[in-house]
């Protein structure tokens, strides 16, 4: 391996966030094309499930993370309990990953509920932001999702967010948990779904 | 039928709505609207019930499904020019529903992706190695973060005056004084006319005060001849045997 190929994984490994390959090329004053063999083959070297940890590409740069199989061994290593979303700020999380620019009032009729709670949580925890205001009588703010929520999910962009189903019935209830929906595992025989690509605007 | 239903699990009237309607395994496209809208408010009834807080938003989708259910009583007059009014009053209904489901799915399916700190570990950063690689490109902040900073900045800023009430000091000794004076000049004195017509609230509370003190000094002594009758001050020492130092704003222990 050359310097630049081993100076590219020590920036990534030494730095705090994301390592976009635009700030790459800033370090090396080179251009996106010249870099791109050498994260190629970083990537080959640090695959998921192989060392432990792997060469992620997360909100647009790169970043080495650990396996999400050894979250067990991990786990130990946090004091503090693991983050939990309330079912409120799941809902409000997906609307507005999928709809953004999303204002307020739209959530709030998907919802059914007050939604301005949640909204302030979800923007004091950095996963949503501003994108403007809304050209309509009263000028709503519109949402949208954060860096934060990319790196937070480990999603290389909106476009890898996981597929929005159509529905045209309903899932059945399953016995374990009533009220909340499940979809892994079981056979759906109530379920049609078709695949639809999320809106990344 | 009866429903056994904890309503910690439901997020809103429309999660609600799903479940009663999952349950009783209605078909969406033919939600039996007189089943579901029994079932809806007695589980509202419920909750009045357990004394809890109904919340608008249930109410609200009571009332949507006893209207549509009352509209689907109603004959179906059939206008050729109303071409875009739906003949079926449940339609936005079953739209709403159905929407509210695509997203309750796409939050779980938002849940099971390995998230930080969950399933995926970062290296940990302590702040003095943020400073160095990296901190150029974090440049980027949101209204938002913009907002909620000026907004945390403002709070620990001095607090603007914006008028500033000017307290009067009265003093305790003052008022003695005043009232020995004037039960020097007249001898007695009725309770009521001590405090003058038109004295701020401030001045009462301090003349009250001042009379306690000579009270307590036993320089003043109260009487009242009969309940309800007129309650008469009158000095009791002689004007000679006063300690002028004893009445000095200090030895009240008002500041």
């Amino acid at each position: 391996m050359d310097e630049r190929c081993r100076a590219v994984a020590a920036l990534i490994f030494a730095a705090e966030g994301p390592l976009s390959l635009d700030r790459l090329c800033q370090f090396f004053e080179c251009s996106r094309a010249d870099l791109r063999p050498a994260i190629a083959q970083l990537q080959e070297l640090y695959p998921p499930r192989k060392s432990g940890f792997y060469l992620a590409e997360v909100a647009g740069g790169y970043q080495f993370r650990t396996d999400s199989d050894l979250a067990t061994w991990l786990g130990k290593l946090n004091r503090e309990r693991p983050f939990r979303f309330s079912q409120a700020a799941l809902e409000t999380l997906a609307m507005v990953a999928y709809r953004q620019p999303v204002t307020r009032g739209e959530i709030e009729y998907l919802r059914g509920v007050d939604s301005g709670g949640v909204l302030k949580t979800l923007l004091d925890k950095g996963f949503l932001r501003i994108l403007g205001k809304k050209d309509v009588p009263g000028r709503p703010l519109m949402y949208g999702t954060s860096k934060h929520f990319l790196e937070f999910f480990g999603l290389k962009d909106l476009s890898a967010l996981p597929t929005l189903k159509e529905f045209s019935a309903l899932e059945p209830v399953p016995d374990s948990e009533p009220g909340r929906v499940e979809t892994e595992g079981e056979a759906r025989p109530l379920l049609i779904s078709n695949e639809v690509e999320p809106t990344t605007e | 039928m009866t429903i056994e239903i904890s309503l910690h699990n439901f997020d809103g009237p429309l999660d609600l709505l799903l479940h009663l309607i999952k349950t009783n395994e209605m078909d969406i496209a033919d939600i039996q609207m007189v089943e579901i809208t029994e079932q809806y408010l007695s589980v509202i009834e419920h909750m009045k019930q357990l004394n809890l807080d109904v919340a608008g938003e249930f109410l609200l989708m009571a009332a949507t499904l006893i209207h549509i259910k009352s509209r689907m009583l109603l004959p179906v007059i059939e206008e050729p020019d109303s071409e875009e009014d739906e003949l079926d009053p449940r339609a936005e209904l079953v739209r709403r529903l159905l929407e509210y489901q695509r997203y309750k799915d796409a939050a779980n399916s938002l849940d099971r992706l390995p998230c930080l700190k969950r399933e995926v570990f970062l290296r940990q950063f302590v702040e003095s190695d943020v400073a160095g690689v990296g901190a150029e490109e974090d440049l980027s902040i949101g209204i938002y973060q913009l907002a909620a900073a000026f907004h945390q900045l403002l709070r620990h800023s001095q607090v603007e005056f914006i008028h500033e009430v000017v307290r009067e000091q009265l003093s305790v000794a003052d008022f003695v004084h005043k009232i020995l004076d004037q039960l020097g000049r007249c001898g007695q004195q009725s309770f009521t006319d001590l405090f003058p017509h038109g004295a701020t609230r401030q001045e009462m509370v301090v003349t009250f005060l001042a009379m306690l003190e000579l009270v307590k000094m036993r320089m003043v002594k109260i009487s009242q001849s009969v309940e309800f009758q007129p309650i008469w001050l009158r000095l009791a020492v002689s004007a000679t045997e006063m300690d002028p130092a004893s009445l000095d704003e200090g030895a009240f222990g008002y500041g």
